[in-house]
């Protein structure tokens, strides 16, 4: 237990990070010149860590899984990003966006973790304002704000529909520039396989070079993860292809405690499945919510109908609509945070009211808002939107309204970390969507382009400074010791099974199949028996993995299905932690919702008497249950409450 | 659907390459364009061959990181979307479709349809940002910045890097690429302070990595996927005659 | 050279050279069209003889000579740099070009170029080399110029050099079509409000030019 120690500094609240900072270890100019930084990953905690810490003086080496650092996953984010600037004078403070984020993420959130995540929001937006991010403005120059799910002020900085974009190119042209000044090397198209650990301090990584098929070994004084999250363990997902979870199950498989594995998003705003080739999941923008609104039919006949394809919903009247979300929530409507939105429309589409011909949607109507607003308001905010649905679902959301369904898109849980983003691994940091992050159960809108810039630019900056304060006297790590000899034939090891196997499975079928336990057990709704059934069932899809796989080509060279295979493998072993987390957390929060825990208005009831920590898995070893750690999480300066979206 | 697809393979950057035809059948018009290579690499699986090696990622169409021209037009036929967006209800049943990489000196070929696009990566480092630290900065609403402006920038923001410009030019010339950054930062007061050294760095490093020049044929313009203005060029041509003179 | 520099000064030049080409054309259309208005080729004497003795004109003419070696020269090239960025080219070529004739510049060009050595031989060498034009003489009186007019009549009275002129002056007209809004663009003139004029005045221009120079042939050559 000792070993969870969360480091959360003395004093009130809002002096915490402030007096962190006034008191950490510092490394002076000459002798950051002298210790390397590993970075893994360049999105936004990524890149804008590997930048701010190459500013700093010290040696940073860079790695991404694309052929640009420009392209990580952060790019895909749509709809803007938080901070406490109070603008358009409605109210907002520092203390409310901490406040909101907590009850938001249903009290499973370290406070000063979000407390200090508030308090640098308005940095970030100073930062990305000096750096040219283009953010929506005013006719008289200033900066626009918008309002996002779960808030009752607007808060929402964005740059039309590409705010997460925006922020990654203004972080990636803060590397560029230090890459040009010669003090970061950038290593693309390179996959991070293992940590090596030293002394049991994180010294260097293996990662494969995904052009050369080569395994490489480089060493640091300290090595960060910011590698994203691990969503496609349910195959389909918001996620990029790429996106997964092996660098965070390395350092898990290492040491490092897994937070809050069970917690994942999902997003109720997505294009609905449209068939089983489908390769993966497109998200609408949940500011789409601001205008339009959310319904189904009230007549399961009508639903039915639609269903075959026999009637339009352009032709219910509006007194058999069914607006489920502003009869169920009144006070926030269509506005409520993303978990409450999917369940409810799950909810309805069990019921037999879904839409589409897999009854699996629901309608998302801008009808009201283009009466309201004109055709041209709507195009200017959404246009980039709509173009893009219409381009998939070949209708045009101006007429006919949008068909949406949750999809998986973000994993709040991640490997543990303290309050200065280390994990349990002396000298291995970890930052943005890859930790157990600030965003407890659930993440509202607009939060995670804050929290990965919060940690990249504020953070860990200093963290990892008052980290390697003390290594200054190690020398250059050297890659030729035994540690990263056994790392890298680990590795090789796996390599070798996954050629040796010769089944005649393709690694996408187990991953769909992987996804499907996944989605069906631990998907929107949980209950133990289906948790322990899809424990029992990934274990034997793992078993027939490993003895049916096939993975074609050669071992050197390109080989995407050896990278496929390497990630699946991993996700086999992911996704069974995934479901012993939901497993022992008998309450429902946030995105984890057990059928079993549930009020009598089926909304999520929290157990916070048993349940409030943070469950922080070790690894034991192949074949032995994890060991479960609890973080307990204290509220001093928050009302623990029912989380309550029915009125203010 | 059934179709006829000519692929360009190359084992690697300096092996020869050649076409190849693979039929594929039974494909929904309904899928996309990289489902359709999805399911090919599938048979090719089965059978025991090497899939073909292409470039995708977000497959929302922001990453930048799908290329393929697709008979004659680089992310193919449909207009301001990237080759993941494209739906396959875009051609007809029994169609040839000729895929072939993004072809221009800077950009070799890495394995079949996969190029190395590092190139537009140096010419960011050259100079496609704002010299400042993090940290220290003024207030975000301090300077404020003209929304028309604002608008404009954005619009040149939004590039993608995919290298579509460089694909469709005749000259394979990289300015499109090289002006929406220039014009991004030009046009705000945060980028104007080193706006003669940026455009100056930018053009030489594009020069020096082996781009055509631009012939204005605007075929650029046609073919990107963000609607990226050749205004822009205008811009970083005018932008550059005026740090050439002052 | 002219390599070293960067490919925006290259083509910032070759927009000037251009455009200094194209108000040439306008003089020239001018004087050639004065053929058409006076049968006794007084006029298009006398302002030929002016251009060919005027001190201010013939030292323009060096700056119009070296314009067209400037605007060749790095047309050529720019089109080599051009093909050297692409080693191997597309099986199914682009059509995405908003112009059509942006395509075909160099070769235009080189046509043009083979039109303008051939009507150097025919004129500028007869009267600036070999001194070979007969004199001028109107009512009977010598008038002490060279009768350039007749050099012309004479030529554009063969069907084959009509042809050929035609053919010439067409190409000419294309490659003006592109060239004109391309200079602008090239210096970085590019406005929301005024491009569609300037590329409406580029086509106007090039229809003027090329109208005007094909009539006089025809002209001739009909009412002999």
């Amino acid at each position: 237990m000792t070993k969870l120690d969360s480091k959360i500094p003395e004093g009130p609240l809002a002096e915490k990070w402030t007096n962190y900072k006034a008191h950490q270890n510092l490394v002076n100019p000459a002798n950051k010149r002298k210790i390397d930084i590993i970075v893994v990953g360049t999105g936004l905690a990524g890149g804008a860590a590997a930048a701010s810490l190459s500013e700093l003086g010290f040696n940073v080496k860079v790695f991404c899984i694309q052929d640009s650092p420009r392209r990580a996953h952060s790019i895909a984010a749509q709809g803007g990003i938080n901070a406490a600037k109070n603008y358009p004078n409605d109210g907002d403070s520092i203390y409310r966006l901490f406040y909101d984020t907590v009850k938001g993420g249903d009290y499973r959130a370290r406070e000063a973790n979000v407390y200090r995540l508030a308090e640098v929001s308005n940095n970030i937006i100073d930062q990305c304002v000096a750096q040219g991010v283009p953010f929506a403005r005013e006719y008289g120059g200033l900066l626009d704000n918008r309002s996002f799910g779960g808030a009752l002020v607007s808060r929402t900085f964005y740059a039309r529909g590409q705010t997460g974009q925006q922020l990654l190119l203004g972080a990636y042209s803060a590397l560029s520039k230090e890459i040009n000044k010669g003090s970061v090397e950038m290593y693309t198209r390179r996959e991070m396989l293992d940590v090596v650990k030293i002394d049991d301090k994180a010294r260097g990584i293996i990662v494969r070079n995904l052009v050369t098929g080569k395994l490489e070994r480089y060493g640091a004084h300290a090595v960060l993860i910011a590698t994203g999250g691990y969503g496609n363990v349910f195959f389909l997902s918001t996620n990029a292809m790429t996106s997964n979870g092996s660098a965070a199950w390395k350092a898990y498989k290492r040491g490092a405690y897994f937070g809050d594995p069970s917690f994942v998003q999902i997003h109720p705003t997505c294009i609905p499945v449209h068939g089983d080739y489908q390769s993966k999941l497109t998200l609408m923008s949940e500011s789409l919510r601001n205008d339009g609104r959310i319904w189904v039919p009230k007549k399961k006949e009508d639903a039915q109908m639609i269903q075959k394809g026999k009637l339009s919903p352009v032709n219910i009247p509006e007194e058999d609509r069914d607006y489920y979300l502003e009869r169920r929530y009144p006070a926030f409507g269509n506005l409520v945070p993303r978990d409450v939105a999917s369940r409810a429309a799950k909810e309805r589409c069990d019921e037999g009211y879904g839409v589409g011909n897999t009854g699996l949607a629901v309608y998302l109507d801008f009808k009201d808002a283009i009466k309201r607003l004109g055709r041209n308001v709507i195009e200017a905010r959404y246009g980039n939107l709509f173009q893009m649905y219409e381009k998939i679902v070949d209708e045009n959301p101006y007429e006919t309204p949008m068909m949406i369904y949750p999809a998986i898109h973000y994993s709040m849980g991640g490997i543990w970390v303290d309050y200065e983003l280390q994990s349990t691994i002396p000298g291995l940091f970890v930052g943005g969507e890859a930790n157990f992050s600030d965003h407890g159960a659930n993440r509202l809108g607009a939060s995670a382009l804050m929290q990965g810039l919060s940690d990249g630019y504020f953070v860990l900056p200093y963290t990892m400074q008052n980290y390697l304060a003390d290594q200054i006297n190690v020398p250059h790590i050297s890659t030729d010791t035994p540690e990263f000899s056994e790392t890298e034939k680990d590795v090789q090891d796996t390599i070798d099974r996954l050629f040796a196997v010769k089944g005649n499975k393709s690694v996408d079928t187990f991953h769909k199949k992987l996804g499907l336990i996944m989605w069906d057990y631990v998907g929107m709704a949980r209950n133990k028996e289906g948790l322990e059934k899809a424990i029992m069932e990934i274990k034997a899809l793992r078993k027939e993995f490993w003895e049916n796989v096939s993975v074609p080509g050669d071992k050197t060279g390109m080989n995407v299905e050896l990278e496929k295979a390497l990630r699946v493998a991993d996700f086999l072993e992911l996704g069974e932690l995934m479901a012993r987390d939901a497993l022992n957390r008998n309450e429902s929060c946030g995105g984890h919702f057990r059928e079993e825990y549930k009020t009598e208005e089926g909304e999520a009831m929290r157990n916070d008497e048993e349940y409030m920590y943070v469950s922080a898995w070790e690894y034991k070893g192949e074949d032995q249950e994890p060991v479960l750690h609890k973080e307990p999480l204290v509220y001093e300066n928050i009302e623990v409450k029912q989380r309550n979206y029915k009125t203010a | 659907m059934d179709l006829k697809l000519k692929i360009w393979r190359q084992a690697g950057p300096d092996a020869e390459g050649k076409f190849v035809h693979y039929p594929v059948h039974n494909i929904s018009k309904d899928a996309s364009f990289l489902e359709m290579m999805d399911i090919l690499n599938e048979e090719l699986v089965a059978n025991g061959e090497e899939p073909v090696a292409f470039d995708h990622d977000c497959r929302e169409g922001i990453c930048g990181m799908c290329s393929l021209y697709i008979n004659g037009h680089p992310h193919g036929p449909d207009d301001s979307i990237t080759t993941c967006q494209l739906h396959m209800r875009k051609f007809k049943d029994g169609e040839t479709i000729v895929i072939e990489p993004w072809r221009a000196k800077p950009f070799p070929i890495i394995k079949d349809l996969m190029v190395d696009r590092t190139a537009f990566d140096e010419i960011i480092q050259a100079g496609g940002y704002v010299s400042i630290n993090t940290g220290g900065v003024p207030d975000a609403n301090a300077i404020p910045i003209k929304k028309e402006n604002a608008d404009l920038a954005m619009d040149a923001a939004a590039c993608i890097g995919c290298g579509a410009c460089v694909a469709a030019c005749k000259n394979a010339s990289a300015m499109l690429f090289v002006s929406a950054k220039v014009s991004q930062f030009a046009l705000l007061p945060q980028g104007r302070v080193e706006a003669k050294r940026r455009v100056e760095n930018m053009v030489a490093k594009m020069d020096e990595l082996g781009f055509g020049n631009c012939t204005n044929t605007y075929a650029c313009e046609a073919e990107c996927p963000k609607d990226i203005s050749i205004a822009n060029i205008a811009r970083m041509n005018r932008e550059f005659l005026m740090a050439k003179i002052c | 050279m002219s390599v070293m520099y960067s490919s925006i000064t290259k083509k910032i030049w070759m927009s000037l050279m251009g455009l200094f080409l194209m108000i040439f054309l306008v003089v020239h259309l001018g004087i050639n069209l004065l053929l058409l208005f006076d049968p006794t080729r007084e006029l298009f004497n006398e302002v030929a003889h002016f251009m060919g003795t005027n001190p201010v004109i013939q030292m323009f003419q060096w700056v119009l000579f070296a314009g067209f070696v400037i605007h060749m020269f790095l047309g050529v090239v720019l089109q080599i740099q051009n093909w050297i960025a692409r080693p191997k080219g597309y099986k199914v070529k682009a059509s995405s070009e908003e112009s059509v004739f942006s395509r075909y510049m160099i070769h235009t060009g080189i046509i043009i170029f083979v039109f303008l050595i051939i009507h150097f031989a025919n004129f500028f060498f007869k009267a600036k080399v070999f001194h070979s034009i007969p004199e001028f003489v109107l009512d009977g009186t010598p008038t002490g110029m060279e009768d350039m007019g007749i050099l012309v009549m004479k030529l554009f009275e063969l069907p084959e050099y009509v042809i050929g002129y035609i053919i010439a002056l067409l190409v000419l007209g294309f490659h003006l079509d592109h060239a004109f809004q391309s200079a602008f663009q090239s210096l970085g003139i590019n406005h929301r409000k005024y491009t569609p004029f300037i590329k409406g005045f580029g086509h106007f221009y090039t229809i003027v030019i090329t109208a005007g120079y094909i009539i006089i042939p025809l002209f001739i050559y009909f009412s002999k």
